[in-house]
Protein backbone atom coordinates (compact mmCIF):
# COMPACT_ATOMS: atom_id res chain seq x y z
CA UNK A 1 0.00 0.00 0.00
CA UNK A 2 2.74 2.43 0.98
CA UNK A 3 4.58 1.52 -2.20
CA UNK A 4 1.54 2.35 -4.29
CA UNK A 5 1.27 5.75 -2.63
CA UNK A 6 4.94 6.43 -3.36
CA UNK A 7 4.53 5.40 -7.00
CA UNK A 8 1.47 7.62 -7.39
CA UNK A 9 3.25 10.56 -5.75
CA UNK A 10 6.25 10.08 -8.03
CA UNK A 11 4.11 10.08 -11.14
CA UNK A 12 2.21 13.17 -10.01
CA UNK A 13 5.29 15.12 -8.95
CA UNK A 14 7.22 14.33 -12.14
CA UNK A 15 4.30 15.47 -14.27
CA UNK A 16 3.83 18.66 -12.24
CA UNK A 17 7.51 19.52 -12.20
CA UNK A 18 7.95 18.95 -15.93
CA UNK A 19 4.95 21.20 -16.59
CA UNK A 20 6.30 23.89 -14.27
CA UNK A 21 9.80 23.73 -15.76
CA UNK A 22 8.54 24.25 -19.28
CA UNK A 23 5.65 26.68 -18.82
CA UNK A 24 5.89 28.52 -15.51
CA UNK A 25 9.41 28.62 -14.03
CA UNK A 26 11.72 31.49 -14.97
CA UNK A 27 15.24 31.07 -16.37
CA UNK A 28 17.09 29.94 -13.21
CA UNK A 29 20.58 31.40 -13.65
CA UNK A 30 21.65 34.64 -15.23
CA UNK A 31 22.77 33.47 -18.69
CA UNK A 32 25.36 36.21 -19.05
CA UNK A 33 27.32 35.83 -22.27
CA UNK A 34 25.84 32.41 -23.11
CA UNK A 35 26.05 31.37 -26.73
CA UNK A 36 22.53 30.02 -27.18
CA UNK A 37 18.96 30.84 -26.21
CA UNK A 38 18.77 31.73 -22.47
CA UNK A 39 15.68 29.50 -22.19
CA UNK A 40 18.01 26.53 -22.60
CA UNK A 41 19.16 27.26 -19.08
CA UNK A 42 15.91 25.79 -17.82
CA UNK A 43 17.53 22.36 -18.30
CA UNK A 44 19.17 23.20 -14.97
CA UNK A 45 15.91 22.23 -13.25
CA UNK A 46 16.45 18.62 -14.41
CA UNK A 47 20.20 18.59 -14.46
CA UNK A 48 21.02 19.30 -10.82
CA UNK A 49 18.36 17.04 -9.22
CA UNK A 50 19.32 14.15 -11.54
CA UNK A 51 23.00 14.57 -10.69
CA UNK A 52 22.33 14.63 -6.95
CA UNK A 53 20.04 11.59 -7.26
CA UNK A 54 22.88 9.72 -8.99
CA UNK A 55 25.27 10.62 -6.16
CA UNK A 56 22.71 9.47 -3.60
CA UNK A 57 22.19 6.17 -5.41
CA UNK A 58 25.93 5.54 -5.37
CA UNK A 59 26.01 6.36 -1.69
CA UNK A 60 23.33 3.69 -1.20
CA UNK A 61 25.57 1.24 -3.09
CA UNK A 62 28.42 2.10 -0.72
CA UNK A 63 26.38 1.67 2.45
CA UNK A 64 24.67 -1.52 1.36
CA UNK A 65 28.02 -2.96 0.22
CA UNK A 66 29.42 -2.42 3.71
CA UNK A 67 26.31 -3.93 5.25
CA UNK A 68 26.55 -6.93 2.95
CA UNK A 69 30.15 -7.64 3.95
CA UNK A 70 29.27 -7.33 7.62
CA UNK A 71 26.02 -9.29 7.67
CA UNK A 72 26.21 -11.47 4.54
CA UNK A 73 22.47 -11.02 3.96
CA UNK A 74 21.40 -11.30 0.37
CA UNK A 75 18.94 -8.41 0.59
CA UNK A 76 21.82 -5.91 0.83
CA UNK A 77 23.30 -7.29 -2.36
CA UNK A 78 19.99 -6.76 -4.13
CA UNK A 79 19.84 -3.19 -2.82
CA UNK A 80 23.37 -2.51 -4.12
CA UNK A 81 22.53 -3.86 -7.54
CA UNK A 82 19.31 -1.88 -7.80
CA UNK A 83 20.91 1.37 -6.62
CA UNK A 84 23.92 0.91 -8.92
CA UNK A 85 21.77 0.36 -11.99
CA UNK A 86 19.56 3.35 -11.27
CA UNK A 87 22.64 5.43 -10.42
CA UNK A 88 24.32 4.58 -13.72
CA UNK A 89 21.22 5.61 -15.66
CA UNK A 90 20.99 8.88 -13.72
CA UNK A 91 24.71 9.54 -14.14
CA UNK A 92 24.36 9.03 -17.87
CA UNK A 93 21.38 11.40 -17.93
CA UNK A 94 23.47 13.95 -16.03
CA UNK A 95 26.21 13.72 -18.64
CA UNK A 96 23.71 14.01 -21.50
CA UNK A 97 21.73 16.90 -20.04
CA UNK A 98 24.96 18.65 -19.07
CA UNK A 99 26.35 18.29 -22.58
CA UNK A 100 23.19 19.70 -24.11
CA UNK A 101 23.33 22.63 -21.74
CA UNK A 102 27.06 23.07 -22.34
CA UNK A 103 26.44 23.34 -26.07
CA UNK A 104 24.17 26.26 -25.37
CA UNK A 105 26.15 27.95 -22.61
CA UNK A 106 29.76 27.31 -23.61
CA UNK A 107 29.31 26.51 -27.30
CA UNK A 108 30.86 23.10 -26.66
CA UNK A 109 29.35 19.76 -25.68
CA UNK A 110 32.29 18.84 -23.55
CA UNK A 111 35.03 20.88 -21.87
CA UNK A 112 37.76 18.40 -21.24
CA UNK A 113 39.48 19.77 -18.15
CA UNK A 114 36.59 20.75 -15.95
CA UNK A 115 36.26 19.37 -12.43
CA UNK A 116 32.63 18.46 -12.30
CA UNK A 117 32.37 17.18 -15.84
CA UNK A 118 35.25 14.82 -15.30
CA UNK A 119 34.13 13.77 -11.84
CA UNK A 120 30.72 12.86 -13.22
CA UNK A 121 32.34 10.95 -16.07
CA UNK A 122 34.65 9.07 -13.67
CA UNK A 123 31.68 8.24 -11.46
CA UNK A 124 29.82 6.87 -14.45
CA UNK A 125 32.83 4.78 -15.51
CA UNK A 126 33.38 3.38 -12.02
CA UNK A 127 29.82 2.14 -11.71
CA UNK A 128 29.85 0.75 -15.25
CA UNK A 129 32.82 -1.35 -14.11
CA UNK A 130 30.85 -2.29 -10.99
CA UNK A 131 28.11 -3.68 -13.21
CA UNK A 132 30.74 -5.45 -15.33
CA UNK A 133 32.09 -7.25 -12.26
CA UNK A 134 28.60 -8.42 -11.46
CA UNK A 135 28.28 -9.74 -14.98
CA UNK A 136 31.58 -11.62 -14.83
CA UNK A 137 30.80 -13.80 -11.81
CA UNK A 138 28.32 -16.68 -11.93
CA UNK A 139 27.90 -17.77 -8.31
CA UNK A 140 25.50 -15.46 -6.46
CA UNK A 141 27.41 -15.46 -3.16
CA UNK A 142 30.78 -14.74 -4.76
CA UNK A 143 29.25 -12.12 -7.03
CA UNK A 144 27.74 -10.34 -4.05
CA UNK A 145 31.01 -10.42 -2.10
CA UNK A 146 33.30 -9.25 -4.91
CA UNK A 147 30.99 -6.51 -6.10
CA UNK A 148 30.56 -5.30 -2.51
CA UNK A 149 34.35 -4.91 -2.24
CA UNK A 150 34.38 -2.90 -5.45
CA UNK A 151 31.35 -0.89 -4.36
CA UNK A 152 33.38 0.29 -1.36
CA UNK A 153 36.63 1.00 -3.23
CA UNK A 154 34.86 2.76 -6.08
CA UNK A 155 32.95 5.10 -3.83
CA UNK A 156 36.04 6.02 -1.79
CA UNK A 157 37.95 6.96 -4.93
CA UNK A 158 35.33 9.50 -5.99
CA UNK A 159 36.22 12.35 -3.59
CA UNK A 160 39.94 11.84 -4.34
CA UNK A 161 39.17 12.01 -8.06
CA UNK A 162 37.31 15.22 -7.44
CA UNK A 163 40.32 16.69 -5.62
CA UNK A 164 42.78 15.59 -8.28
CA UNK A 165 40.82 17.02 -11.19
CA UNK A 166 40.54 20.28 -9.24
CA UNK A 167 44.05 21.22 -10.40
CA UNK A 168 42.71 22.13 -13.80
CA UNK A 169 40.71 25.16 -14.74
CA UNK A 170 37.06 25.42 -13.87
CA UNK A 171 34.18 26.17 -16.15
CA UNK A 172 31.19 24.59 -14.50
CA UNK A 173 29.27 27.10 -12.38
CA UNK A 174 29.01 26.70 -8.61
CA UNK A 175 25.41 26.96 -7.62
CA UNK A 176 25.40 26.60 -3.87
CA UNK A 177 27.94 28.19 -1.57
CA UNK A 178 31.01 30.23 -2.44
CA UNK A 179 32.86 29.45 -5.64
CA UNK A 180 36.66 29.77 -5.82
CA UNK A 181 36.61 30.94 -9.44
CA UNK A 182 33.85 33.49 -8.83
CA UNK A 183 30.57 33.47 -10.73
CA UNK A 184 27.54 31.28 -10.22
CA UNK A 185 25.64 31.37 -6.97
CA UNK A 186 22.57 33.43 -6.35
CA UNK A 187 19.74 30.96 -6.35
CA UNK A 188 16.85 32.20 -4.33
CA UNK A 189 13.23 33.29 -4.38
CA UNK A 190 10.80 31.38 -6.58
CA UNK A 191 13.60 29.62 -8.45
CA UNK A 192 14.57 27.90 -5.21
CA UNK A 193 11.00 26.63 -4.65
CA UNK A 194 10.77 25.26 -8.18
CA UNK A 195 14.17 23.68 -7.76
CA UNK A 196 13.13 22.02 -4.49
CA UNK A 197 10.02 20.67 -6.20
CA UNK A 198 12.23 19.15 -8.89
CA UNK A 199 14.49 17.70 -6.23
CA UNK A 200 11.51 16.03 -4.55
CA UNK A 201 10.31 14.69 -7.89
CA UNK A 202 13.63 13.20 -8.97
CA UNK A 203 14.53 11.78 -5.55
CA UNK A 204 11.17 10.03 -5.53
CA UNK A 205 11.76 8.83 -9.08
CA UNK A 206 15.11 7.34 -8.11
CA UNK A 207 13.59 5.75 -4.99
CA UNK A 208 10.69 4.31 -7.01
CA UNK A 209 13.00 2.85 -9.64
CA UNK A 210 15.22 1.31 -6.97
CA UNK A 211 12.20 -0.19 -5.20
CA UNK A 212 10.86 -1.60 -8.46
CA UNK A 213 14.24 -3.09 -9.28
CA UNK A 214 14.46 -4.68 -5.82
CA UNK A 215 11.01 -6.26 -6.27
CA UNK A 216 12.06 -7.40 -9.71
CA UNK A 217 15.18 -9.10 -8.34
CA UNK A 218 13.22 -10.76 -5.55
CA UNK A 219 10.78 -12.17 -8.10
CA UNK A 220 13.72 -13.43 -10.13
CA UNK A 221 15.00 -15.24 -7.05
CA UNK A 222 11.60 -16.80 -6.50
CA UNK A 223 11.40 -17.99 -10.10
CA UNK A 224 14.87 -19.48 -9.83
CA UNK A 225 13.90 -21.28 -6.62
CA UNK A 226 10.79 -22.74 -8.22
CA UNK A 227 12.81 -23.83 -11.24
CA UNK A 228 15.38 -25.48 -9.03
CA UNK A 229 12.82 -27.26 -6.86
CA UNK A 230 10.97 -28.66 -9.86
CA UNK A 231 14.17 -29.55 -11.72
CA UNK A 232 13.24 -27.40 -14.68
CA UNK B 1 56.84 -9.60 9.35
CA UNK B 2 55.41 -12.73 7.75
CA UNK B 3 54.53 -10.80 4.64
CA UNK B 4 58.26 -10.58 3.87
CA UNK B 5 58.31 -14.36 3.50
CA UNK B 6 55.45 -14.28 1.03
CA UNK B 7 57.14 -11.54 -0.98
CA UNK B 8 60.38 -13.49 -0.86
CA UNK B 9 58.64 -16.59 -2.22
CA UNK B 10 57.13 -14.60 -5.09
CA UNK B 11 60.37 -12.92 -6.00
CA UNK B 12 62.33 -16.16 -5.77
CA UNK B 13 59.89 -17.84 -8.15
CA UNK B 14 60.02 -14.81 -10.42
CA UNK B 15 63.80 -14.52 -10.58
CA UNK B 16 64.16 -18.20 -11.48
CA UNK B 17 62.46 -17.57 -14.80
CA UNK B 18 62.33 -13.75 -14.98
CA UNK B 19 59.36 -14.34 -17.25
CA UNK B 20 57.15 -11.59 -15.88
CA UNK B 21 59.87 -9.03 -15.42
CA UNK B 22 61.13 -9.54 -18.98
CA UNK B 23 57.68 -9.13 -20.48
CA UNK B 24 57.01 -6.02 -18.41
CA UNK B 25 60.28 -4.34 -19.38
CA UNK B 26 59.95 -5.26 -23.04
CA UNK B 27 56.34 -4.12 -23.12
CA UNK B 28 57.23 -0.75 -21.56
CA UNK B 29 60.09 -0.43 -24.02
CA UNK B 30 57.72 -1.18 -26.91
CA UNK B 31 55.25 1.44 -25.75
CA UNK B 32 58.02 4.05 -25.70
CA UNK B 33 59.34 2.92 -29.10
CA UNK B 34 55.87 3.06 -30.63
CA UNK B 35 55.39 6.56 -29.29
CA UNK B 36 58.77 7.50 -30.68
CA UNK B 37 57.75 6.21 -34.14
CA UNK B 38 54.30 7.74 -33.93
CA UNK B 39 55.51 11.21 -33.00
CA UNK B 40 58.68 11.01 -35.09
CA UNK B 41 60.69 14.16 -35.52
CA UNK B 42 57.72 16.40 -34.74
CA UNK B 43 58.28 15.68 -31.07
CA UNK B 44 61.36 17.90 -31.03
CA UNK B 45 59.62 20.92 -32.62
CA UNK B 46 59.85 23.98 -30.39
CA UNK B 47 56.68 25.92 -29.65
CA UNK B 48 57.66 29.56 -29.00
CA UNK B 49 54.36 30.53 -27.32
CA UNK B 50 54.73 27.91 -24.61
CA UNK B 51 58.55 28.01 -24.53
CA UNK B 52 58.44 24.21 -24.75
CA UNK B 53 59.16 21.44 -27.18
CA UNK B 54 56.24 19.16 -28.12
CA UNK B 55 58.00 16.31 -26.35
CA UNK B 56 57.92 18.30 -23.10
CA UNK B 57 54.14 18.29 -23.26
CA UNK B 58 53.85 14.64 -24.25
CA UNK B 59 56.57 13.10 -22.08
CA UNK B 60 54.79 12.82 -18.71
CA UNK B 61 51.69 11.18 -20.17
CA UNK B 62 53.83 8.86 -22.26
CA UNK B 63 55.91 7.74 -19.30
CA UNK B 64 52.87 6.97 -17.18
CA UNK B 65 51.12 5.15 -20.02
CA UNK B 66 54.21 2.95 -20.34
CA UNK B 67 54.42 2.40 -16.57
CA UNK B 68 50.74 1.62 -15.98
CA UNK B 69 50.28 -0.58 -19.06
CA UNK B 70 53.39 -2.59 -18.30
CA UNK B 71 52.46 -2.76 -14.61
CA UNK B 72 49.07 -4.13 -15.61
CA UNK B 73 50.77 -7.17 -17.12
CA UNK B 74 52.44 -7.97 -13.82
CA UNK B 75 49.28 -7.37 -11.80
CA UNK B 76 47.07 -9.59 -13.92
CA UNK B 77 49.49 -12.51 -13.45
CA UNK B 78 50.06 -11.80 -9.76
CA UNK B 79 47.12 -13.85 -8.49
CA UNK B 80 46.29 -15.74 -11.68
CA UNK B 81 49.56 -17.68 -11.32
CA UNK B 82 48.64 -18.68 -7.78
CA UNK B 83 45.21 -19.82 -8.88
CA UNK B 84 46.44 -22.19 -11.58
CA UNK B 85 48.25 -24.74 -9.45
CA UNK B 86 45.95 -24.34 -6.47
CA UNK B 87 48.66 -22.32 -4.72
CA UNK B 88 46.12 -19.79 -3.52
CA UNK B 89 44.53 -22.44 -1.31
CA UNK B 90 47.97 -23.22 0.08
CA UNK B 91 48.56 -19.57 0.80
CA UNK B 92 45.23 -19.30 2.57
CA UNK B 93 46.13 -22.29 4.72
CA UNK B 94 49.33 -20.56 5.89
CA UNK B 95 49.18 -19.55 9.54
CA UNK B 96 49.29 -15.87 8.65
CA UNK B 97 46.80 -13.08 8.68
CA UNK B 98 44.98 -12.57 5.36
CA UNK B 99 46.33 -9.05 5.11
CA UNK B 100 49.87 -10.46 5.22
CA UNK B 101 49.16 -12.18 1.91
CA UNK B 102 48.10 -8.84 0.51
CA UNK B 103 51.15 -7.01 1.89
CA UNK B 104 53.48 -9.66 0.56
CA UNK B 105 51.95 -9.45 -2.89
CA UNK B 106 52.15 -5.65 -2.76
CA UNK B 107 55.82 -5.82 -1.95
CA UNK B 108 56.70 -8.29 -4.70
CA UNK B 109 54.60 -6.41 -7.29
CA UNK B 110 56.22 -3.14 -6.24
CA UNK B 111 59.73 -4.57 -6.62
CA UNK B 112 58.92 -5.76 -10.15
CA UNK B 113 57.31 -2.43 -11.02
CA UNK B 114 60.32 -0.44 -9.78
CA UNK B 115 62.77 -2.65 -11.70
CA UNK B 116 60.70 -2.09 -14.84
CA UNK B 117 60.66 1.67 -14.25
CA UNK B 118 64.40 1.79 -13.65
CA UNK B 119 64.91 0.04 -16.97
CA UNK B 120 62.39 2.16 -18.87
CA UNK B 121 63.50 5.63 -17.82
CA UNK B 122 66.98 5.53 -19.43
CA UNK B 123 65.52 4.12 -22.65
CA UNK B 124 63.07 6.99 -22.73
CA UNK B 125 65.88 9.49 -22.21
CA UNK B 126 67.92 7.96 -25.03
CA UNK B 127 65.12 7.60 -27.58
CA UNK B 128 63.93 11.16 -27.19
CA UNK B 129 67.31 12.65 -26.28
CA UNK B 130 65.58 14.06 -23.27
CA UNK B 131 66.99 15.68 -20.21
CA UNK B 132 65.30 15.29 -16.82
CA UNK B 133 65.70 18.49 -14.84
CA UNK B 134 64.70 17.45 -11.35
CA UNK B 135 65.53 13.77 -10.92
CA UNK B 136 65.09 13.47 -7.11
CA UNK B 137 61.64 15.07 -7.38
CA UNK B 138 60.73 12.75 -10.21
CA UNK B 139 61.78 9.74 -8.15
CA UNK B 140 59.51 10.83 -5.29
CA UNK B 141 56.58 11.20 -7.70
CA UNK B 142 57.25 7.83 -9.30
CA UNK B 143 57.49 6.08 -5.92
CA UNK B 144 54.23 7.57 -4.64
CA UNK B 145 52.42 6.98 -7.94
CA UNK B 146 53.65 3.41 -8.21
CA UNK B 147 52.52 2.57 -4.70
CA UNK B 148 49.08 4.00 -5.41
CA UNK B 149 48.91 1.88 -8.54
CA UNK B 150 50.10 -1.26 -6.71
CA UNK B 151 47.88 -0.89 -3.63
CA UNK B 152 44.69 -0.73 -5.68
CA UNK B 153 45.96 -2.99 -8.45
CA UNK B 154 46.89 -5.86 -6.14
CA UNK B 155 43.51 -5.73 -4.44
CA UNK B 156 41.61 -5.68 -7.72
CA UNK B 157 43.87 -8.39 -9.12
CA UNK B 158 42.78 -10.62 -6.25
CA UNK B 159 39.20 -9.61 -6.95
CA UNK B 160 39.27 -10.37 -10.68
CA UNK B 161 41.07 -13.68 -10.34
CA UNK B 162 37.77 -15.27 -9.31
CA UNK B 163 35.87 -14.00 -12.32
CA UNK B 164 35.39 -15.56 -15.72
CA UNK B 165 37.18 -12.92 -17.79
CA UNK B 166 39.97 -12.02 -15.39
CA UNK B 167 42.66 -10.68 -17.74
CA UNK B 168 40.15 -8.51 -19.59
CA UNK B 169 38.24 -7.34 -16.55
CA UNK B 170 41.23 -6.10 -14.53
CA UNK B 171 42.21 -3.10 -16.71
CA UNK B 172 38.56 -2.18 -17.20
CA UNK B 173 37.84 -1.92 -13.48
CA UNK B 174 41.27 -0.68 -12.42
CA UNK B 175 41.67 2.42 -14.56
CA UNK B 176 38.56 4.32 -13.41
CA UNK B 177 39.65 3.87 -9.79
CA UNK B 178 43.22 4.86 -10.69
CA UNK B 179 42.32 8.17 -12.30
CA UNK B 180 43.38 10.28 -9.27
CA UNK B 181 46.82 8.63 -9.25
CA UNK B 182 47.37 8.97 -12.97
CA UNK B 183 46.19 12.58 -13.11
CA UNK B 184 48.25 13.73 -10.13
CA UNK B 185 51.31 11.74 -11.17
CA UNK B 186 51.21 13.08 -14.72
CA UNK B 187 50.89 16.72 -13.70
CA UNK B 188 53.56 16.32 -11.03
CA UNK B 189 55.88 14.56 -13.48
CA UNK B 190 55.37 17.37 -15.99
CA UNK B 191 56.53 19.91 -13.41
CA UNK B 192 59.50 17.78 -12.39
CA UNK B 193 60.63 17.25 -15.97
CA UNK B 194 60.44 20.99 -16.66
CA UNK B 195 62.85 21.99 -13.93
CA UNK B 196 60.17 22.57 -11.35
CA UNK B 197 60.82 22.86 -7.68
CA UNK B 198 59.36 20.16 -5.43
CA UNK B 199 57.37 22.87 -3.63
CA UNK B 200 55.41 23.46 -6.86
CA UNK B 201 53.83 20.04 -6.71
CA UNK B 202 52.88 19.90 -3.03
CA UNK B 203 49.18 19.64 -3.98
CA UNK B 204 49.76 16.65 -6.23
CA UNK B 205 52.06 15.00 -3.70
CA UNK B 206 49.42 15.42 -1.00
CA UNK B 207 46.78 13.77 -3.16
CA UNK B 208 49.11 10.90 -4.03
CA UNK B 209 50.02 10.40 -0.37
CA UNK B 210 46.39 10.56 0.76
CA UNK B 211 45.36 8.14 -1.96
CA UNK B 212 48.15 5.73 -0.98
CA UNK B 213 47.28 5.83 2.70
CA UNK B 214 43.51 5.51 2.24
CA UNK B 215 43.71 2.60 -0.14
CA UNK B 216 46.38 0.83 1.85
CA UNK B 217 44.17 0.94 4.93
CA UNK B 218 40.97 0.04 3.07
CA UNK B 219 42.71 -2.85 1.33
CA UNK B 220 43.79 -4.29 4.70
CA UNK B 221 40.14 -4.33 5.70
CA UNK B 222 38.51 -5.71 2.56
CA UNK B 223 41.22 -7.97 1.13
CA UNK B 224 40.07 -11.03 3.04
CA UNK B 225 36.68 -10.86 1.31
CA UNK B 226 38.24 -11.07 -2.14
CA UNK B 227 39.95 -14.44 -1.62
CA UNK B 228 37.45 -16.02 0.77
CA UNK B 229 35.44 -18.98 -0.49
Amino acid sequence: MIKKIVYAMTAALILISVYIDFFIAPVPINPGQAAGDPNNFKIFYFHLPIAISAYLSFFIVFISSILYLRKKEQKWDIVSLAAAEVGVVFALLTLISGSIWGRSAWNAYWVSWDVRLNTSLILFLIYISYLMIRQAVEEPEKRARLSAVFGIIGFISVPISFLSVRFYSRMHPCVVGPCPGGGGGGIGGEVLYYLLLNFAAYFLLAATLIMLKIDNEKLKEKVNDIKRNNNL
Amino acid sequence: MKFLEIAKKDLLAEFRTKQMLNSMVIFALLVIVIFSFAFGNEATIYIPNLKKKIIDILAPGMLWIAFTFAGMLGLSRSFAGEKEEGCLDGLKLCPVDRSDIYNGKVLSNAVLMFLMEIATLPIFIVLFSYEIKNLPGLIVVIILGTFGFIFVGTLLSALTVNTRTREILLPVILFPVLIPVILSAVTATATMLANGDIADISGELQILAVYDIIFFVVAQMVFEYTIED
